[in-house]
């Protein structure tokens, strides 16, 4: 076990590299380059203001040496300055960080609260009305694009009633409310953008759990249990949710990553001030230093996750060995 | 063929749809939609790209059955037309990825040992790559075309093929007839094509067809944030995009393209699932992580 955590972790180091040189090529391949974009915005540019910008962001180097450079200042998590403001990336990204951690973790809580016990009652129930009514559901959930769930929804609740905001994590003039309708006015705000991020991951959770649920209930030791003459609240939640969950909570941590890099779309549209969006805005702006340091942090909690789910596994299930 | 009564072909129908509802309604949705985009050019009331000033942002009429746009183009026409993106992209990325996946899946579970090894590595790296942020960095900066976007889905989408078909190969390596077939000589090359691949396909067809739903998702969604069929060529995800711009005073802009996506993908995970369970009944609404 120790030896195949150990060779994990260390398999994560040429993943980050390789991951890190794919994302660099891909963005070096782009035609137009910060510097041109920048002063093609302005009429009248001095080409060799161009050319005195391009020398500045180090842009005229050959590329094995841009990304060298790169990656040593990446050793002293050094990420750069962003080419929009002059500021650390890190620090960009910091600022970003927890408008997604509240919405992300916020609806990976709910996304459990909810799909796990819909999946279960659906396995309990197969084949029965309430197994129907979560399998067609589910089925919407799939087919569904959830940024267009979110324009509906932003459709009926912003537009038609007007009982919701729709855009931003707080009101523009949030300062001059008095306290008490503070904690109301972002509550408004986190209803939408909520329900969008959770119900767009619901669908496929919920289907697992009940996947999940249902090998077990068909396994000996659950009849067993019937056959022995527990009761049957003991054989579902004592027997059969305790072993059902196993896989379930190894998805947590393949969402962790969502939880920070949170969804890109979603975040576009509701303007939420968030990683997702940052990472849209950069990407758009050709902003390579906040891109670079946005991918490469988001690579890492993916990979990262992958292993918690792992040794989550091994943790709670004592069958599974790894060598 | 003999000419048999309608009502016989009536009867038959009506017996596959008790047995195979999935199939039934997947199919029907599907061949609706194909039947679309391939007449577009004839049954759309309206040319797609025709502007019509003077009829700005109408709502849903008889003239318009789903209104029009800001440009005073009909949004059906618009809608019917979007068909064929959609249709274009879903079948391009995943022939890609079916290609990519069986190849790999076949090699690594027929050689076995270190090419298998290295193989199945390759697909935990991968599977590593945060998909949808690749993509978007990949359109963003290599440049918005509905070409890219094929090959990228193409690209990534292959892993859970290859797994897929590696797990069948290894279980068909150690049955009989695959064993006598080596027996007798046979070039590995006429072992894999003729008696191997034909007997993994049945769940390469059911990857294919959600497949072919994602990948029109994952399209709509490029479109929407603006990296993919650049306007006014009429794809869903940039009519959703233009739609946006007119949320509060043209609610029929974002809803109808919304809903051609959503049933489309809908068709297509109906058929998926149905010829799953028709393949395998063993897996019956076990879902696509089981």
């Amino acid at each position: 076990m120790r030896k195949f955590l150990i060779r994990r972790l260390l398999m994560m180091v040429p993943l980050l590299l390789g991951i890190s040189i794919l994302s660099f090529l891909i963005m070096h391949l782009a035609p137009g380059d910060p510097a041109t974009l920048n002063a093609a915005m302005r009429s009248n540019i001095d080409p060799s203001y161009i050319e005195k910008l391009q020398v500045f962001y180090g842009l005229k180097d050959p590329l094995y040496l841009q990304y060298w450079h790169w990656l040593e200042r990446f050793c002293t998590f050094d990420f750069g300055d962003s080419f929009r403001d002059s500021r650390p990336v890190l620090i960009v990204i910091a600022e970003r960080i927890p408008a997604t951690v509240y919405l992300s973790g916020l609806s990976l809580i709910l996304l459990f609260v909810i799909a796990v016990p819909l999946g279960v009652g659906a396995a309990y129930y197969q084949n029965r009305f309430f197994d129907r009514f979560v399998s067609v559901f589910t089925f919407v959930g799939y087919s569904a694009p959830h940024y267009w769930v979110a324009l509906m929804l932003m459709l009926l609740f912003g537009v038609n009633w007007g009982i919701l905001p729709i855009s931003g994590m707080a009101d523009t003039n949030l300062d001059y409310l008095p306290w008490y309708s503070r904690g109301g006015d972002y509550l408004a705000h986190l209803i939408l953008p909520l329900a969008v991020t959770t119900y767009g991951s619901l669908a496929s959770v919920s289907r697992y759990a009940r996947t999940s649920m249902l090998e077990v209930i068909r396994q000996d030791y659950i009849r067993t249990a019937r056959a022995k003459g527990l009761s049957e609240f003991q054989v579902i939640f004592n027997h059969a949710l305790r072993n059902a969950l196993i896989p379930i909570v190894t998805l947590f941590g393949l969402f962790l990553p969502s939880v920070l890099g949170g969804a890109v779309i979603i975040e576009t549209i509701f303007s939420w001030p968030g990683m997702g969006r940052l990472f849209w805005e950069s990407i758009v702006s050709h902003n390579y230093p906040v891109v670079m340091g946005v991918g490469i942090i988001l690579a890492f909690f993916t990979l990262l996750g992958n292993f918690l789910a792992d040794i989550g596994y091994a943790l709670l299930d004592p069958r599974v060995r790894y060598d | 063929m003999t000419n048999k009564p309608s009502t016989v072909k009536g009867s038959r129908l009506s017996t596959f749809f008790k047995r195979d509802p999935l199939i039934f309604w997947g199919g029907a949705v599907v061949s609706i939609l194909v039947i679309t985009a391939l007449t577009a050019q004839w049954i759309a009331p309206y040319d797609p790209l025709l502007q019509v000033l003077n009829d700005r942002l109408l709502p849903p009429s008889l003239h318009h059955w789903m209104g029009t746009d800001q440009f005073g183009r009909d949004v059906f026409s618009r809608l019917l037309y979007g068909s064929r993106i959609s249709l274009a992209v879903g079948f391009v990325a995943v022939s890609i990825f079916i290609l990519i996946g069986t190849t790999v899946g076949a090699v690594a579970g027929y050689y076995g040992g270190w090419v298998d090894g290295l193989l199945m590595r390759l697909v935990d790296v991968v599977l590593c790559i945060p998909t949808f942020l690749l993509i978007l960095m990949v359109i963003a900066f290599v440049g918005p075309s509905i070409l890219n976007i094929m090959v990228v889905i193409g690209l990534t989408a292959w892993t859970d093929v290859a797994r897929l078909v590696r797990g069948e190969f290894l279980s068909l390596k150690e049955r009989e007839f695959i064993q006598a077939a080596k027996l007798i000589g046979m070039r590995d090359s006429r072992l894999i094509w003729k008696h191997m691949l034909p007997n993994a396909m049945g769940p390469v067809l059911v990857a294919a067809t959600l497949g072919v739903g994602t990948a029109i998702l994952l399209e709509s969604s490029l479109s929407y944030l603006g990296l993919g069929v650049q306007p006014p060529t009429a794809s869903w995800g940039n009519m959703l995009m233009e739609g946006k711009e007119h949320l509060t005073d043209a609610w029929w802009l974002v809803t109808f393209p919304g809903l051609a996506v959503f049933f489309t993908v809908l068709g297509y995970n109906l058929l998926g699932e149905g010829l799953r369970d028709m393949l395998d009944p063993r897996l019956k609404g076990s879902g696509r992580n089981g």
